[in-house]
């Protein structure tokens, strides 16, 4: 937080007490509908959700039973998201960060392409995967056509956190490398990646958590089916679907739809938490 | 004599390495290119056969029937984003002020911490509360509650934290030499603010708001959920409309040909304004590094 130099006496005539109060009163509310958003799915939620919940199939369209099939598809959708969009996100950050000089020109082009991709609405790529993927790859809807089109739409978001990483790296390990007449490779994989290491763990949670978040992109390529997938290749139904579905066309599904959403919340509060570890502990680490 | 052979080894593996980068970086900067291309491919058919005027021009919205106007959900989609913005742009500036200027330290940092975890919440989450919460207290108001209000309300919850954060961060930025003067000229808080601080971070807040603007136009399942879908220009706040985003998720699953195509014109409007809403933030971005290397 920057810089509170006010003075107190400084606040005096009604303008000042007027947003002294507005920020004040702003920031009482959120906090409070926050709470709102959250206590009331806590409450729908909490009395459905037991172990049992989580370890059984749904019955009858969703409103009895658990949610097994959609934790084990949600799951392979993120493998799938990740095995493609790490390799591609490291490389693209490794360019970016570390050969900006050698590769300018076609570092601003990479650039520009994620600004663009980091703003394209989630539907745009659902539309895009259901052409693509399930189509003109001929995947059809399956766990395998959801999850690359959730690695495409994560790719700005983990090259961004990895980059960063990158880039805080003190340029004395560069020139520590170079004087020892370390090759870029080594220098790369040795002494760099490692230093960065909690950086792209930060991305790679924030990617996750995204990609379990998402929906809108999901209708078109992995499904609605919600039984076990068999394959990768199988439809399956992804854990945010099953909230949406049983929200909207399932008559009676509010309360296992509430769940549903409690195990989401909890999932990505998780990660989040987990990230906000990752970079406490990198930046006491740093000091 | 090994050593120059090891050094040889070295360059090979060094160029290897970059050329391998630059592929993985090209594939990456080729999705975007492929996303343009492929909508674009699937939407010609629709502009060639029905042409921009008919969207405009048609009775209705019938897309069995071959009958395509758009105007409605166009407007629904404007109507909710810019519903949206007006609400949280004040509350997401108030709360960037709060933050910087008025909270103490260790309440500033939480309130930052919730804002972030506001912004977490998946957007089927908002819908399903929207729906379980926000409507029925709207239906008791004025039936029946899926309305413009409630898709307005939902959005602006969702997109003031990407206000909030990213306004926090610009007014962060404000030179502290900037707010020691007003200090010592013993200006108040409101002049300092109103007069020194938020125009000279002006560029970085209407960033926020262009991005949020963009993030609540394509929003799908939210407003899909609360916005109860009707096709039409809604007379007050308290009728049923639907947006670009959620007609593609509605009618994707059974749409064929023309109605298709149409579909993923809808597409190609939304990645245009966002592609263009973009571009501004982009521009904006450079002026305000050009203006802060100047300094």
């Amino acid at each position: 937080m920057a810089s509170k130099i006010f003075s107190q006496s400084s606040s005096k005539t009604w303008p000042d007490f007027l947003l002294l109060g507005a920020t004040w009163t702003t920031a009482i509310s959120i906090t409070v509908i926050f709470l709102w958003v959250v206590l009331s799915i806590v409450g729908q939620g909490l009395g459905q959700l037991s172990l049992e919940f989580l370890l059984t199939e749904p019955m009858n369209a969703g409103r009895d039973g658990g949610i097994a099939p959609m934790l084990i598809s949600t799951l392979l959708i993120l493998v799938v998201c990740l095995a493609v969009a790490l390799p591609l996100g490291l490389g693209t950050a490794l360019l970016l960060a570390e050969f900006s000089v050698s590769d300018k020109r076609f570092g601003q082009w990479v650039r520009r392409s994620l600004d663009f991709l980091a703003g394209v609405p989630s539907i745009v790529f659902g539309l895009f995967g259901s052409v693509f993927f399930s189509k003109i790859l001929g995947l059809g809807f399956s766990l395998l056509s959801g999850g690359l089109t959730l690695a495409c739409m994560v790719l700005p978001l983990l090259i961004r956190a990895t980059e960063e990483g990158l880039r805080s790296q003190p340029a004395s390990y560069r020139q520590g490398a170079a004087a020892l007449g370390l090759s870029k490779t080594t220098t790369l994989f040795k002494v760099l990646l490692p230093a960065a290491l909690p950086g792209l763990m930060v991305g790679l949670v924030l990617s996750v958590g995204r990609a379990l978040a998402e929906t809108a992109a999901l209708i078109f390529t992995s499904g609605y089916v919600d039984r076990f997938p068999a394959s990768l290749l199988d439809s399956g139904r992804a854990l945010s679907i099953h909230i949406f579905d049983l929200s909207m066309n399932v008559p009676g599904g509010d309360h296992n739809a509430a769940a549903s959403a409690l195990v989401l919340l909890a999932l990505l509060l998780i990660l989040n938490g987990l990230a906000a570890f990752i970079s406490l502990r990198w930046s006491t680490k740093i000091k | 004599m090994s050593s120059l052979a090891s050094l040889r080894q070295a360059k090979r593996n060094d160029w290897c390495l970059i050329n391998s980068l630059r592929i993985l970086a090209s594939v990456t900067a080729l999705v975007g290119v492929l996303i343009t291309v492929f909508v674009l491919k699937e939407a010609l058919p629709a502009l060639q056969s029905i042409g921009m005027l008919r969207f405009f021009g048609d009775d209705a919205w019938y897309p069995l029937e071959g009958q395509f106007n758009l105007v409605p959900i166009l407007l629904g989609t404007v109507l909710t984003a810019l519903g949206g913005v007006a609400i949280a742009t004040p509350l997401g500036l108030l709360s960037a002020l709060f933050c910087q200027f008025y909270a103490p330290n260790i309440l500033a940092s939480s309130y930052q911490r919730l804002l972030e975890l506001l912004a977490g919440i998946p957007s089927v989450v908002y819908g399903f509360w929207g729906l379980v919460v926000l409507v029925p207290k709207i239906n008791q108001l004025h039936p029946p509650g899926q309305s413009l209000l409630a898709g307005i309300l939902i959005l602006s919850l969702m997109i003031l934290p990407t206000v909030a954060l990213l306004s926090t961060a610009s007014l962060g930025d404000v030179p502290k030499a900037y707010l020691q003067g007003a200090d010592a000229l013993s200006l108040s808080r409101w002049t300092t603010l109103t007069r020194l601080v938020i125009p000279t971070a002006r560029s970085g807040l209407i960033t926020a708001i262009i991005l949020a603007t963009g993030r609540a136009l394509g929003e799908t399942m939210a407003v899909l959920m609360v916005c109860g879908n009707v096709v039409q220009i809604p007379n007050s706040v308290f009728d049923p409309v639907r947006s670009l985003a959620a007609n593609i998720a509605l009618e994707m699953a059974y749409a064929t040909t023309d109605h298709r195509s149409v579909l993923f014109i809808s597409g190609l409007v939304l990645l245009a304004l966002v592609g263009l809403l973009v571009m501004m933030a982009s521009v904006l971005g450079s002026e305000e590094r050009e203006k802060t290397r100047g300094i």
